[in-house]
C-alpha cells in the first residue's frame, strides 16, 4: 500500500516537473483543421475505420477523415434496429455452451491480413466476458462466424493475427482452474489456475474458424498481444501482469514486482509440436457458430474436447522477458525487429530488439525460470528505451516513417517518437485519458499511416451535456507532417477499445448489395407470391410470406388459435440495391425483422391473446410504405375458423366505372 | 389529400433536380474521393445518378434499354422526370411506344421538347404515371387509376385485352420499382370543366 502510495506522489511530482500544463481545445486545432476532415456530400471518405463497441458488444464502422458513422454491425449483442438475435435465422449465432447470451463486451479489432498488409477480407473481433472470437465478412459487413473458447475467462489478449492470417491468437485474462479440476479453493491461485492462449486456425478461402489446440500458461494475467513480422513471422509477443499470482485486490497485489514479462512464443515451432503431439484432451464444451450467406441462416454446434499442451513442455518455443510495471499493449513495430511494451505502471518505454532475443537465446543470457520457462535477461533483449515518454504509456502504433505513436493514459497525450534513436518528437495532449490509438495501418508491415485516432476514456466535457451518462470521445489527427494536427472530436458507441482502419478502396468495391433471390437456400424461402402460402403442422403455423413495394403477401390470415406459435418466413422479393423491407408484429416479444432483398428471415410470435392483430412494414421502403400492413386473426383453441390466407381480393372495391361522370 | 402529397412530392422533387441525362454524367464511384475537386456550378444528379449495374432495372432503366421508347425516354428526359421516376415508387407506369407518339399530330412532339412547355410536357406524362404497382392480372374492365397529375384513366378489360382510356397495353415489363405497360397510344386527361 505504502508503495502505491509512493508511486501516486513520484508520479505527481514527475507530472509537475516534464508536463506541459495541457491546452485548451480552441487552441490545439488550427486554422485549416476543418477542410482536411470535410468530405463533400456525395463523396466518400478515405478509409473504413473499424472501431470497438466495448460494452456495447458491437462494432462501429467510420469513415475518416469525416468520422462520419457508417454503420454498426451486431456482434455479440442483440440488435432490434435490424433484429440480429432476435430473428430465428440469427439467435443461433448468439448460442454459446451456456446458453443463449445477448450481449458481450468487444474489445479488439483485427482485420485480416495477407503478407502483413491488411486484406480486407475479414475483421476479427473478441467477446471478452464470455470468451469469443468472432469473424466479420466485409462483403456483407455481417458477423459470419463466432466461435466460444473453453477453458477461457476475459479474452482480453485476443484476437491477435499472424501476418497470413494463418492463426488468431487469444490469451486469458483471467487465470482459472481448468475444466476436470474446477472445484477448488481460490487461494489454491497458485498452484490450481491457469491461463490459456489458445489457439484459432482460419481457413484461408472460407476463413472458417476453428481450435486446434491450447497451450497452458502459468497464472499470469495476459493483457495485449502482436505477432512478429517479417524476421519475426514465427512469433508472437504477449504482455502479462500479475506474474505476483495474487487473487484479490489486484490494484495492489498486482503491482509489487518491479517487472512482469513480455511473453515470446514461436507458433510455427508450437505449431509442428502440436501436429507431432498428441497432447491432453479435456472435456470442455464450447459453441461454435456459423452464419450462411445462402440459407440466410446461422447453426449452432456444441463441440466437445480441446486439445492442450503445457507450456513447460514446449522447449525452445517460450520465453520470459521481463518488462517494467505491468505492461499492456506489446506492440510489434513495421519492420517485425521491435517490440515495444507499454508498462503503464513506468516511468520508461521499453523497445526489445528481435535480433537481440534471438542472440539471447542462441546465448542462453537467462536470468532463472519462472513457472519452469526461461527468462531472457532484461538487458540482453533491450534495444533501448524511451525516456520520460510521459505517464501511463498503453499502446503503440507505427506509420509509415519509422515513428511510434504511444497512448498515454494518466498524462492524457499522444506522444511521437522515432523508433532508432528513441527521442520523442512530438506530445499532443488529448481529452481526456487516453485508452487505445491507431494509426491507418498501424498494425501492418507497410502503415498507411495518415491519420491517428485517439480513443479516449473519459469525456467530460467535450460535447453537449447528455445527463450522467455521456458517450466516448475520439481525436483525429493529421500524423503526415512533423508535427502531429489535430483534426477533429466526435464521440462514438459503447467505448471504444481498439480501432484499426483500412484504405477504402481496399473494400467497397466488393460489397454485396443485394443477395441473388435464385440463390436464396432458405429452407422457408417464398421465390414469388404465387407460392406463398400458411401450413399447419400441430400448433406450429408456418407463414410463407413474400414482400415488394408495398405489400406482403399474404397479408390477410384467419385460422390462428391461441395456443399456436406462429412461424412468420419473410421473403424479400426486391432484386434492388437498398431496398430492404422490415416486418413486425404487435405484440411479438422480439424485435422487428429487417428483410434484406432476396433474403429469408423469420419472426415467431406466439399469439397471448384472441383477435385481429396487424403486422406492417417498418422500414419507409417506398411511396405507398405507409399502405404495407396485414392483419392475422386469432381465434380460441378449438375455433371453427378455417385457415385461410389471402392477398388483394378486389371483391369490396367501389363500383367500377361508377364515377365516371 | 394521399395523392396530393404525392404531387407535392412529384413537384418539389422536379423543382430541386437539375436535369442530367440518364447515367451518362452520373458520378463513377471509383472517382468520388475527399479531395475532388470543386466547380463553379456543379450539375447533380440525383437518384437517377446511382451507377448500380447489378440490381433489376428501374421503370427508366427499362425505358432506356427499349429501342421502342425513345422519344419516351427523350421527353422524360425533357420533362426532367428522370429522378423522380427513378425512385422507389412503386409506380405503374404506361409507355406510349415510339409509334403511339407519331400518331400525333405532326410537330406536336418537337413542340413539347422545347424548354418554355415543360410544364406542359409534365403533366402529359405524369397523366402516364400512378403511384402504386397495379397488376395486370388484378385490373377489372372499368377500373379506374389515379394518375400523378391528370385525374384518372379507366382500364379496359375485353376478351382478354387490356386497355387504358382506349389504348391498347400491348406488353407488361416489370421493373425494380414498379410495372411499365406498354401502350399504342399517347393517353390525355380530359379537358378541365
Amino acid at each position: 500500500m505504502k508503495n502505491y502510495i509512493n508511486y501516486v506522489a513520484a508520479t505527481l511530482a514527475i507530472a509537475t516537473l516534464t508536463q506541459c500544463k495541457p491546452k485548451s481545445a480552441s487552441q490545439v486545432v488550427t486554422g485549416d483543421a476543418a477542410s482536411k476532415v470535410y468530405v463533400a456530400p456525395g463523396k466518400y471518405d478515405e478509409v473504413y475505420n473499424f472501431v470497438s463497441g466495448g460494452f456495447s458488444g458491437q462494432l462501429a464502422v467510420y469513415g475518416l477523415p469525416s468520422a462520419r458513422l457508417l454503420r454498426v454491425i451486431p456482434v455479440f449483442s442483440q440488435n432490434p434496429e435490424n433484429g440480429w438475435g432476435y430473428s430465428e435465422e440469427t439467435k443461433p449465432m448468439l448460442n454459446t455452451s451456456h446458453g443463449f447470451i445477448p450481449w458481450d463486451d468487444l474489445h479488439h479489432v483485427a482485420l485480416s491480413q495477407t503478407a502483413g498488409l491488411d486484406d480486407g477480407r475479414w475483421v476479427f473481433v473478441n467477446g471478452n466476458n464470455t470468451p469469443r472470437v468472432a469473424r466479420i465478412d466485409l462483403k456483407t459487413f455481417r458477423t459470419a462466424e463466432i466461435i466460444e473458447l473453453p477453458n477461457s475467462s476475459g479474452n482480453h489478449s485476443s484476437p491477435f493475427l499472424t501476418e497470413n492470417s494463418e492463426y488468431v491468437i487469444a490469451g486469458t485474462r483471467f487465470s482459472t482452474p481448468l475444466d476436470g479440476n474446477n472445484d477448488v479453493a481460490i487461494s489454491s491461485y497458485k498452484e490450481n489456475f491457469k491461463g490459456t492462449i489458445s489457439f484459432i486456425k482460419v481457413d484461408p478461402t472460407s476463413g472458417n474458424m476453428s481450435v486446434p489446440f491450447q497451450v497452458v500458461m502459468p497464472p499470469f494475467n495476459f493483457d495485449l498481444s502482436r505477432a512478429g513480422k517479417g524476421p519475426s513471422h514465427d512469433w508472437f509477443f504477449f504482455s502479462c501482469y500479475n506474474t505476483e499470482q495474487a487473487n484479490t485486490l489486484l490494484e495492489v497485489n498486482a503491482s509489487q514486482r518491479d517487472k512482469d514479462f513480455v511473453v515470446a512464443i514461436n507458433w510455427k515451432k508450437i505449431e509442428e509440436y502440436a501436429k507431432a503431439n498428441k497432447g491432453r484432451v479435456t472435456t470442455s464444451k464450447y459453441a461454435h457458430n456459423v452464419y450462411d450467406d445462402k440459407t440466410h441462416s446461422a447453426t449452432s454446434t456444441i463441440s466437445e474436447g480441446i486439445v492442450q499442451f503445457d507450456a513447460a513442455e514446449l522447449k525452445d518455443m517460450i520465453y520470459l522477458i521481463p518488462c517494467p510495471k505491468s505492461p499492456h499493449g506489446c506492440d510489434t513495430d513495421p519492420t517485425g525487429e521491435y517490440i515495444v511494451a507499454g508498462g503503464k505502471l513506468a516511468a520508461t518505454i521499453p523497445v526489445f530488439s528481435f535480433s537481440k532475443i534471438l542472440k539471447a537465446i542462441e546465448g542462453k543470457q537467462f536470468d532463472t525460470e519462472f513457472a519452469g520457462l526461461p527468462v531472457i535477461k532484461y538487458e540482453a533483449a533491450l534495444y533501448g528505451e524511451v525516456p520520460k515518454p510521459g505517464l501511463g504509456p498503453l499502446h503503440t502504433e507505427f506509420d509509415d516513417k519509422g515513428n511510434a505513436y504511444t497512448s498515454m493514459f494518466v498524462s492524457s497525450e499522444v506522444v511521437k517518437w522515432n523508433i532508432k534513436d528513441l527521442k520523442v518528437i512530438d506530445r499532443k495532449p488529448t481529452f481526456y485519458s487516453l485508452g487505445h490509438l491507431m494509426v491507418v495501418g498501424g498494425g501492418t508491415a507497410h502503415p498507411y499511416g495518415k491519420y491517428l485516432v485517439a480513443y479516449n476514456k473519459i469525456t467530460k466535457d467535450r460535447y453537449l451535456p447528455t445527463g450522467p451518462e455521456l458517450s466516448q470521445s475520439a481525436q483525429l489527427f493529421d500524423i503526415s507532417g512533423e508535427k502531429m494536427e489535430m483534426l477533429s472530436d466526435f464521440p462514438t458507441i459503447g467505448e471504444p477499445h481498439y480501432a484499426q482502419a483500412i484504405e477504402a478502396s481496399k473494400i467497397k468495391d466488393g460489397q454485396v448489395r443485394f443477395f441473388k433471390i435464385e440463390d436464396n437456400k432458405h429452407q422457408y424461402a417464398t421465390k414469388g407470391e404465387k407460392e406463398s402460402k400458411v401450413v399447419r403442422t400441430g400448433n406450429r403455423i408456418d407463414v410463407y410470406a413474400t414482400c415488394i413495394r408495398s405489400h406482403f403477401s399474404p397479408d390477410n390470415i384467419e385460422g390462428i388459435q391461441l395456443g399456436d406459435e406462429v412461424y412468420f418466413h419473410v421473403t424479400n422479393l426486391e432484386q434492388d440495391w437498398d431496398v430492404p423491407h422490415g416486418f413486425a408484429i404487435k405484440g411479438a416479444n422480439a424485435a422487428e425483422l429487417l428483410v434484406m432483398p432476396g433474403e429469408t428471415s423469420t419472426l415467431k410470435w406466439t399469439p397471448d391473446r384472441i383477435g385481429v392483430i396487424p403486422f406492417y412494414c417498418t422500414d419507409f421502403c417506398s411511396a405507398l410504405h405507409q399502405e404495407m400492413q396485414g392483419y392475422m386473426r386469432v381465434s380460441p383453441k378449438g375455433s371453427s375458423v378455417k385457415l385461410v390466407w389471402s392477398l388483394g381480393d378486389f371483391s369490396s372495391d367501389a363500383p367500377a366505372a361508377a364515377a365516371t361522370k | 389529400m394521399k395523392k396530393n402529397v404525392f404531387r407535392l412530392l412529384l413537384t418539389g422533387a422536379l423543382a430541386t433536380i437539375l436535369f442530367v441525362a440518364c447515367n451518362s454524367e452520373g458520378t463513377k464511384e471509383g472517382e468520388q474521393t475527399a479531395t475532388t475537386e470543386q466547380t463553379a456550378a456543379p450539375v447533380v444528379a440525383g437518384q437517377s445518378g446511382v451507377v448500380d449495374d447489378l440490381s433489376q432495372k428501374n421503370v427508366v432503366g427499362v425505358a432506356v434499354s427499349s429501342p421502342d421508347h425513345t422519344t419516351l425516354v427523350t421527353a422524360v428526359k425533357a420533362a426532367e422526370l428522370v429522378d423522380a421516376l427513378s425512385n422507389a415508387g412503386p409506380f405503374t407506369v404506361f409507355a406510349p411506344t415510339n409509334a403511339a407518339f407519331a400518331k400525333l399530330p405532326a410537330g406536336t412532339v418537337e413542340g413539347l421538347l422545347v424548354p418554355e412547355k415543360k410544364e406542359a410536357l409534365q403533366e402529359i406524362l405524369q397523366y402516364h404515371v400512378s403511384v402504386g404497382v397495379y397488376k395486370l392480372e388484378n385490373l377489372k374492365d372499368g377500373q379506374q387509376i389515379d394518375e400523378v397529375f391528370g385525374g384518372k384513366v379507366t382500364i379496359g378489360v375485353k376478351d382478354g385485352k387490356y386497355t387504358v382510356n382506349g389504348a391498347n397495353i400491348l406488353a407488361t415489363v416489370p421493373a425494380s420499382n414498379g410495372v411499365i405497360y406498354v401502350i399504342d397510344q399517347v393517353i390525355f386527361a380530359p379537358a378541365k370543366k
